[in-house]
């Protein structure tokens, strides 16, 4: 137990750092966190019933909003249930409530209290109503408690960082595979670029666009992410059967997916994809958005497959030593080329996610992606020298990138400075895992040693 | 048994008394003692993990001792850097070189010059020093340019330049050819005229008694002995640094011969290989030999699909084999132990287990998914017959000694269950003690059925182990020695030399 756990801290240091990063942000976010909505209402009348009893007359003031209509709603509801009079219920503007107060107060109705949200309970005409109208002066303003709690854990923010990290995190696994062979993939921002399009203009032109059921969706979809694979396996046959560096070969596959992208698009946005096509990304099933139930089954598949299969053996060991890996059977150009088709189709699925968010295709998407994506696989411990990697590391990375982005927008750090802490981020990261490797060097010419001894 | 006991002490060009390393969890040196006197080759032997090393690396100032004194001329020093044992006149050629490839051999041996580059002098100064050398390298040219042999002339030369006094050679012939050999020792007893101190460090016993004048001994860190070379014998050096009585430095030759098993014919690939023909029979170790460079490798690697063979044929108990690959090799049953193990036989950042694994996934998965007990359990079994480190199946393959590394190799293709296994420079830095296990299972492979071949340019090994020797030259067969009994060195030299007298061939 005690091994399994310290071998989870050196493979996942990076968890550690997330953990501490989320502490940091939570006790920076800490604020008063005031309840609204039907929740709120229940508590606000239970005060009210306990303070007052049944025989309480109440006057409820709410806001417009929605949470503010049914915070007077159910309030309504659950006053009368318990046979406390209720009197009109206003809002919207201070104006108006200082017209029923008078109202209220020429008709002398026996008015015990003002039920109200944090917000109208600051309003003078509510705070200042006891002094301003003797009839009223016992009246007391009833609103929900407040209470300390950071921004940043709430339920809702977490779904965001989540749901922000999404994207990277689909495209990251492909570009993990990458970079363990000891190779990199700059196409991936393109590719989204082009898998939206592609997917967007396939809706539109094969199956009605605004019209198109689920059937031709999923074909707009599909043929996206075949068409990445596809950018992917050129990228794999020039690296593999004509030896060429991938950063050089990835480079140009990147400016033709983004031109290919335009060229279909002809430049424009494509908006004529139906409504239902932000289910994929926005929708909710078991309670959290699409996109993050997606991203945890391809990282629990990604996971698997690096971990307990032929292939994902076959990938490392062309990342650690192509040459010996060759000489021990390995069919590395076929490893290779499937690794390039895989980080092509995965940035091909990123790209139709992306649409789904934000409900078209267009050519500009994905700019600059390859690099946040590149970021969360550095930061999640794996090697660009190849052979070294771990899929939930690059998520760990990922998740990392997207707490520290929200939590310095929470902060309302500008966005100029969180380009620096980003850069500066990596940086850490690198010199933690040369850290790493240095205190590694040493135990090994330890061993080395023992082993002399044992014999 | 202390040879300099009784001289002058002051004499001494190098004196290291009672030095202590530890690392974590292990005693490296306990009290290490060595002396150098001038004119003097000084051969240090050990097994992996002596201490050997570690010592020269605190001579070269690479790592700092825990105790002890190191006198240069009688005078105290502390190397806590390279730079400042480079000043005291100690100069490391290393095993693995250390020139820039890149940069011609005047760069490199004024790499460590400070100042302006001052070339019209540097090129007058590096003629000068190779010219004392022997050797008529182009100053410009660079070093990836040059033969092995060729850089360790221009490391010597460096040494030169920086006026060094005692030079430490890690195994300098590793990847030398008889010729160099030969031509390194010139330049050693050159040296040696001019009054420097040499410490040879070498696994190759009969370097020992061709150069070096003395020997010390270590084992586990300590001293175990010091004699001159002319008053010890070869086996008596051997016992003291494993430390037991040695029965036999090669077990007993397999006699029992069955049938032909492997044939190639007329394999070709270009100038390298040329016109092949020999056949491997059932239970004999067939031995391959030759200067490095006669094809040797090559051939091994043509059988083993690693290179393309431009014709001849492959045959395998009657059945011809048409791999074009190492994997097709692999799936024929052939598999190579190649010669540089950590470039081409392991990654050695992986575990033992990984690498154990890379060739026989596919007997232990269904749909593409290992099942990992076959695997574990595969693998206990050959760690336990072959006697690698319990427990460390999961530590990296880096941190193995050379002996186990061959041995996790050799591991991974015996679990393929492969018929022909080509060895090529099975035992290259191994130590005596793992060395005679590698023949051992060499021996009872062959005993077992499978097809052996050894390529191995250390001739007693060839002599001692295998019951027919072929030899290369130029890409072909030069020569058969079927009697190895009574066979000597000097017929194998005399095939593998013959032509290079004479015209060189285009």
């Amino acid at each position: 137990m005690k091994q399994t756990l310290s071998r989870f801290a050196a493979d996942y240091s990076m968890f550690f750092v997330l953990l501490l990063l989320c502490l940091f942000f939570s006790l920076m976010t800490i604020d008063a966190q005031h309840p609204s909505g039907s929740e709120a209402a229940e508590e606000v009348a239970n005060e009210i019933i306990a303070q007052q009893g049944t025989k309480a007359s109440v006057l409820i003031v709410a806001g417009k909003s929605r949470e503010d209509i049914a915070f007077a709603n159910a309030l309504a509801r659950r006053l009368e249930a318990s046979g406390v009079t209720v009197l009109e219920s206003t809002g919207s503007n201070p104006s108006q409530v200082r017209e029923n107060l008078e109202a209220l107060a020429v008709a002398e109705a026996p008015l015990s209290a003002i039920a109200c949200t944090e917000t109208i309970s600051k309003w003078s005409v509510v705070s200042g109503a006891a002094d301003k109208y003797p009839a009223f002066s016992r009246v007391a303003v009833i609103k929900p408690k407040s209470y300390l709690f950071p921004d940043f854990l709430k339920a809702g923010n977490l779904k965001n960082v989540a749901g922000q990290s999404a994207v990277f995190a689909i495209i990251a696994i492909g570009m993990t595979l990458v970079i363990i062979t000891a190779g990199i993939d700059l196409s991936v921002g393109s590719l989204v670029a082009l898998s939206a399009v592609s997917a967007a203009l396939v809706i539109r032109d094969c199956f009605g666009g605004a019209s198109a059921g689920p059937g031709g969706m999923l074909a707009g979809a599909a043929a996206a992410v075949a068409l990445c694979g596809l950018v992917g396996l050129l990228s794999g046959v020039m690296v593999t059967a004509f030896g060429m560096p991938p950063f050089i070969v990835t480079l140009a596959t990147m400016s033709i997916a983004r031109g290919l992208a335009q060229i279909l698009s002809r430049g424009q946005s494509i908006y004529q994809v139906p409504e239902d096509f932000s289910w994929l990304a926005t929708g909710n099933s078991l309670g959290v958005p699409n996109e993050v139930v997606v991203m945890v089954v391809l990282y629990l598949i990604a996971h698997f497959v690096m971990t307990r299969t032929t292939f994902g053996r076959w990938v490392y060991a062309v990342g650690g030593n192509r040459e010996a890996a060759r000489l021990s059977g390995v069919p590395v150009f076929a490893v290779l080329l499937l690794v390039y088709v895989l980080s092509g189709a995965l940035a091909g699925v990123g790209g139709v996610m992306e649409a789904s968010r934000l409900g078209s295709g267009s050519p500009l998407y994905g700019n600059m992606y390859e690099l946040y994506v590149i970021t969360a696989v550095v930061v999640g411990g794996t090697s660009l020298a190849g052979g070294e990697g771990k899929i939930f590391g690059t998520l760990i990375g990922a998740l990392t990138i997207a707490v520290i982005r929200n939590g310095m927008n929470l902060m309302n750090i500008e966005s100029y400075t969180q380009g620096v802490v980003m850069g500066v981020l990596i940086l850490a990261a690198v010199l933690i895992d040369a850290g790493k490797r240095k205190g590694y060097g040493r135990r090994v010419l330890g061993s080395l040693f023992a082993f002399g001894r044992v014999r | 048994m202390d040879a300099t006991a009784g001289e002058n002490a002051s004499a001494l060009l190098l004196s290291m008394t009672g030095i202590d390393k530890s690392y974590p969890g292990v005693q490296a040196l306990s009290g290490a003692n060595l002396s150098l006197r001038p004119g003097e080759v000084l051969g240090l032997l050990g097994e992996n993990g002596a201490g050997k090393s570690t010592l020269m690396k605190v001579l070269g100032g690479a790592v700092l001792a825990d105790g002890g004194s190191i006198e240069v001329d009688g005078a105290a020093m502390t190397f806590s850097s390279p730079a400042e044992a480079s000043a005291a006149g100690i100069a490391t050629i290393h095993q693995e070189l250390s020139l820039v490839p890149t940069l011609s051999a005047r760069e490199n041996i004024f790499l460590s010059r400070r100042g302006w580059v001052r070339r019209g002098e540097e090129v007058e100064q590096t003629r000068k020093l190779l010219a004392m050398l022997g050797s008529d390298i182009d100053p410009e040219t660079p070093c990836r340019d040059l033969s092995v042999a060729e850089n360790q002339v221009v490391e010597i030369a460096g040494a030169l330049r920086e006026q060094a006094r005692i030079v430490v050679m890690d195994e300098p012939t590793a990847a030398l050819s008889v010729r160099e050999v030969e031509q390194l020792f010139t330049v050693i007893r050159d040296l040696q005229r001019a009054g420097m101190g040499i410490i040879y460090i070498s696994h190759r016993l009969e370097e020992i008694f061709q150069i070096a004048d003395r020997v010390t001994v270590l084992r586990d860190g300590e001293n175990v002995g010091d004699y001159r070379v002319s008053d010890i014998t070869r086996t008596a050096l051997i016992e003291a640094m494993v430390g037991r009585t040695l029965e036999n430095e090669f077990p007993p030759r397999n006699t029992r011969i069955g049938d032909v098993r492997l044939k190639i014919c007329n394999l070709n690939r270009g100038d390298a290989v040329q016109d092949v023909n020999f056949e491997v029979a059932a239970g004999e170790v067939l031995a391959v030999t030759g200067l490095v460079g006669s094809g040797r490798t090559e051939m091994a690697r043509l059988i083993f699909g690693a290179d393309m063979r431009d014709s001849g044929t492959i045959e395998l108990d009657g059945k011809m084999l048409s791999h074009r690959s190492p994997r097709g090799a692999i799936e024929n049953g052939i598999c190579l132990l190649t010669e540089d193990r950590k470039a081409e036989g392991l990654v050695l950042g992986h575990s033992m287990r990984e690498n154990f694994g890379l060739p026989n996934l596919s007997a232990w998965s269904r749909w593409g998914i290992i099942r990992r007990s076959a695997e574990k359990s595969a693998l206990a079994s050959h760690i336990a017959q072959l006697r690698l480190p319990a427990g460390g199946s999961e530590r990296p393959a880096r941190q193995l000694s050379g002996g186990n590394q061959q041995k996790l190799i050799l591991a991974k293709w015996l679990e393929r269950h492969c018929e022909v296994i080509i060895f090529d420079e099975p035992t290259r830095g191994i130590d005596v003690g793992a060395r005679y296990q590698i023949y051992e299972l060499m021996c009872a492979l062959a005993k077992a059925g499978k097809v052996i071949i050894m390529i191995s340019s250390e001739l007693p090994e060839v002599l001692g182990i295998a019951n027919r020797v072929l030899v290369m030259r130029g890409g072909g067969i030069v020569g058969t020695l079927a009697d190895v009994e009574n066979a000597s060195e000097e017929e194998i030299m005399q095939l593998a030399f013959r032509e290079e007298t004479g015209a060189v061939a285009p």
